[in-house]
């Protein structure tokens, strides 16, 4: 019976030498700059001994600081990847006009777009919102670590592990050529039967069951471990936002692992969901898919606004307008982003009374954002503004993200839908608010909480700058685009025949150029920053004067957080804590019970990706084994009984005691 | 001075003012039952996926075999006995365990395994006796939907078995101690929940299923 066994095909399946794109000029000279970058980096760390300070503090830690950071630095990392993806496009569509082909093949075109989509999702947005939230609840809510510290670490490898799989599309075989939601049947085995959409698959998978588990651990944290006397309605605004997005991540990811696993079915064993043929239905994962990517895009909003309104409350130095409004609006639309996914294919056909059901739900969401919007004004109103970096993020955030939210508005009209429908005015729509609402918020958030993680400001200049070339490069890459969707181009074209179009493009990607330079200034501005890092420093742990308890704490804030646990008695804790003169204690400190970190997570992960890998490559052998060792390290790190510690008082009492003089300099 | 020693002025000192901080060792409360019932409420839309696509494909025979030539209903009944039996059992574990019995706990976990093992094995034999008559997940929609479902909840079943056995080296090595008390409460929500959902698959997917 072993006639017929093939044993490379076992073993490399149907990876060969053809999957390394060497006629691609392009992606080899990524590849080299990449390797060489990979390769000095290695180096280095080895060079300066690094390695065991990385893998002991950093790869095998279960404090959410630390992971919450990592988060952060993987969602920048894949930021230039995907901005790298958008200026190939803007560039590519500035000059494909008539004669002109352009730089980029369609084949290779159309896995950028779908590449982009992709990353900037899940590899960008999520682990950046994901990392804030990691960072923020435990000090918001004080506590010392969130519900499951270790699963927490495997969350965040797993993310990695699917940003991972990512990469490695790049320069072995290629990506999906789909779009971002592989919609069927083009993302079946018949239309596209290379790796590109396995790698889709397999990366969003291994990234998912890292999100969910998160979403999981901090909703739990949240919901239990909240400091005595935080009842919910004394909870920070960002904390309350955060809450309704990890019961959105909960309660929308298994919708995406369930679709995508019916999907790898079809393309895999053959099976009958969404093909042509046998009574399956494509229509189905369309509507699957979006009853996730509805709630997904809430997801990533939610947070922001949060950060928002901590932000809009600090630098108006004043309580937030309408706590409670603001709560209630972020419930509203938790329950309401379940009712509208149907607005994203209207020409479906489901017919007049189910269009309009999903149109009315959609436009109604725009009500209690509306009233978030009134009540950052109303905090700002008549407050004592001081114009930091974080809040000219806020203000243009609120400039540019109404200004998305009206042409929703728009959108949400069936039959103004029916004529915009996946055209260039839906991708300027999209970019809108998620470029001016997710992204400015992270980059606000990030300012305003950057001193608490690293104990340095970050420098003013250079983040103007970066803020300034930001809103201008948006506006100038995005608002042509809702000209050319009006004028009826649709989305994901490589070419186009009609010259007067050129120069609404040619505008756009002068846009994209000046957002790069948005993006060069934010990079220079951490280095500068770096730098110039003494003059910038902050030993208060209080930079600007905080409302909510992460700024009683010292930046960084210790280990264990806290010395001992708050006590909350009402809103923005520690303002009140200030206005009541409160005294930090000096002595008495005890024991403080901690987790140990752990090698499970990124091993775990390690394993998912090769599984991953050799799925998509059709390695039968290598994804069986490594399959099996999957449940075998689980299972033994389960024996693994000794997972925490004390950290002495005498080490409390030192790290404090550090603290005491410190703030004495002050 | 611990949280559950705290009387009702623990907020403010003697002198009224207010008490900002936790003055002694304060463990906020486990939150592993909660965690581990939500995740089980994600699977559980796992499933209502499967079961809304088995609701869109379950009349798409494309011409081949139907639920209604094909399901063996004394089959099922005896298959899901065992799967309700095996809850029951695990109950018992559970009163073992809280009498704090390692031995008798460890048997009623072994005999729930083994009920749930007849019930895959029974399973196992319905799919091969299905494929065998031409009826696979490749034949039309409606058998996609249905091995998606049914052997999604199979799949379940397995690791669940998985997990008990380890679970039983565990008792064995280190007794009933508050950790593997609290695994053996995650195991008792999750065999409760897969009996919960074969609830819904025995009477959508089969005794709907054999419906003209």
């Amino acid at each position: 019976m072993f006639e017929n066994l093939d044993l490379t095909k076992l073993i490399f399946g149907r990876l060969t030498w053809d999957a390394i794109p060497f006629h691609d000029p392009i992606i080899l000279g990524t590849f080299a700059v990449v390797a060489l970058g990979g390769i000095a980096l290695l180096a280095a760390l080895t060079r300066y001994k690094l390695w065991g300070y990385l893998w002991n503090e950093w790869f095998t830690t279960i404090d959410h600081k630390k992971i919450g950071i990592m988060y952060i630095i993987l969602g920048l990392v894949m930021l230039l990847r995907g901005f790298a993806d958008a200026i190939m496009m803007r560039l590519h569509q500035a000059m494909a006009f008539g004669d002109a082909t352009g730089y980029l093949p369609p084949h290779h075109y159309d896995q950028i777009f779908t590449a982009h989509g992709v990353i900037m999702i899940f590899f960008v947005a999520m682990p950046l919102v994901t990392g804030i939230m990691n960072y923020l609840i435990p000090l918001q809510i004080g506590t010392r670590d969130v519900a499951f510290p270790f699963l927490n670490n495997f969350s965040f490898w797993m993310t990695t592990g699917g940003a991972v799989l990512m990469m490695v599309s790049l320069f072995i075989g290629e990506f999906a050529k789909t779009g971002w939601l592989a919609y069927p049947p083009l993302s079946g085995i018949l239309q596209s039967p290379g790796v590109g959409v396995d790698y889709y698959i397999w990366a969003l998978q291994i990234a998912g069951v890292g999100t969910l588990l998160s979403g999981v651990n901090l909703l739990v944290t949240i919901v239990k471990m909240r400091a005595p006397g935080m009842s919910l309605m004394k909870m920070p605004v960002f904390t309350w936002t955060s809450l309704c997005t990890n019961i959105l991540i909960v309660a929308a990811f298994p919708v995406l692992t369930a679709v995508l696993a019916m999907l790898s079915m079809d393309r895999y064993l053959d099976t009958a969901f969404f093909t042509n043929d046998l009574g399956g239905n494509a229509m189905m994962y369309v509507n699957l898919i979006w009853i996730w990517g509805h709630p997904e895009v809430y997801i990533l909003i939610l947070p922001v606004f949060g950060i928002f309104s901590e932000i809009v409350a600090t630098y108006s130095r004043k309580p937030l307008f309408g706590y409670t409004s603001m709560v209630y609006a972020t419930v509203v639309i938790t329950v309401l982003s379940y009712l509208v996914w149907l607005h994203h294919f209207f020409t479906m056909g489901s017919g007049a009374s189910v269009n309009s059901f999903f149109g009315i739900t959609t436009m109604i969401i725009s009500i209690p954002t509306g009233a978030k919007i009134f009540n950052w004004l109303f905090t700002m109103f008549r407050g004592r503004i001081k114009f930091d970096v974080p809040m000219l993020w806020t203000m243009g955030f609120m400039v540019t993200f109404v200004i998305g939210g009206m042409t929703g508005v728009l959108l949400a009209v069936p039959p103004v839908d029916f004529v915009l429908h996946n055209s260039l005015f839906l991708i300027a729509h999209f970019h809108n608010v998620i470029i001016g609402g997710v992204l400015f918020g992270l980059f606000a958030g990030i300012t305003y909480w950057f001193p608490k993680a690293t104990g340095y400001k970050l420098d003013e200049f250079w983040g103007k700058m970066s803020f300034w070339f930001w809103l201008i490069g948006f506006y100038f890459a995005f608002m042509p685009l809702y000209v050319l969707g009006l004028m009826g181009v649709t989305r994901r074209v490589s070419h186009f025949e009609d010259q007067s179009l050129q120069i609404w493009f040619q505008i756009a990607a002068f846009g994209a150029v000046l957002i790069a330079v948005g993006i060069a200034a934010f990079i220079i501005q951490l280095v500068v920053s770096f730098m110039r890092r003494e003059s910038l420093k902050d030993e208060t742990g209080d930079p600007w004067d905080g409302r909510t308890l992460e700024w009683s704490t010292s930046s960084p804030p210790p280990p264990y957080n806290f010395a001992f646990t708050p006590r909350v008695h009402e809103l923005d804790a520690w303002w009140q804590m200030k206005q009541h003169g409160f005294q930090r204690p000096e002595s008495g400190f005890i024991p403080i019970h901690m987790p140990k970190g752990t090698w499970a997570g990124i091993v775990l992960s390690g394993i998912s990706v090769v599984i991953g890998f050799a799925l998509i490559w059709h390695m039968w052998l290598l994804a069986g084994v490594s399959f099996v060792a999957l449940i075998g390290t689980a299972i033994y790190h389960t024996f693994n009984y000794d997972r925490d510690y004390y950290i002495p008082a005498e080490e409390v009492e030192r790290i404090e005691a550090e603290r005491t003089r410190v703030l004495a300099n002050v | 001075m611990s949280e559950n020693t705290m009387t009702a002025d623990a907020n403010s000192t003697q002198d009224g003012q207010l008490e900002f901080l936790v003055k002694g060792d304060h463990h906020p409360q486990n939150g592993t039952l909660l965690g581990f019932w939500i995740y089980l409420m994600s699977d559980c839309l796992i499933f209502a996926c499967l079961f809304a696509t088995y609701g869109v494909l379950g009349r798409s025979y494309a011409g081949g075999p139907t639920g209604m030539e094909l399901f063996d209903l004394s089959l099922i009944a005896i298959n899901t006995s065992l799967l309700l039996v095996s809850s029951i059992t695990y109950g018992f574990a559970m009163l073992q365990m809280q009498a704090n019995k390692v031995k008798g706990t460890m048997f009623w976990l072994a005999v729930t395994g083994l009920l749930g093992l007849g019930f895959l094995s029974l399973e196992l034999y319905e799919f091969h006796h299905l494929i065998h008559v031409g009826a696979g997940p490749q034949t039309s929609g409606f058998w996609t939907a249905f091995f998606a479902l049914v052997g999604t909840h199979g799949l379940h079943v397995f690791f669940g078995i998985v997990w008990l056995v380890t679970l039983l080296f565990q008792l064995k090595k280190h007794g009933l101690i508050p950790e593997n008390k609290r695994r053996v409460f995650c195991l008792s929500m999750f065999w409760h929940f897969l009996d919960v959902v074969w609830v819904g698959v025995f009477t959508y997917v089969y005794l709907m299923g054999v419906l003209p």
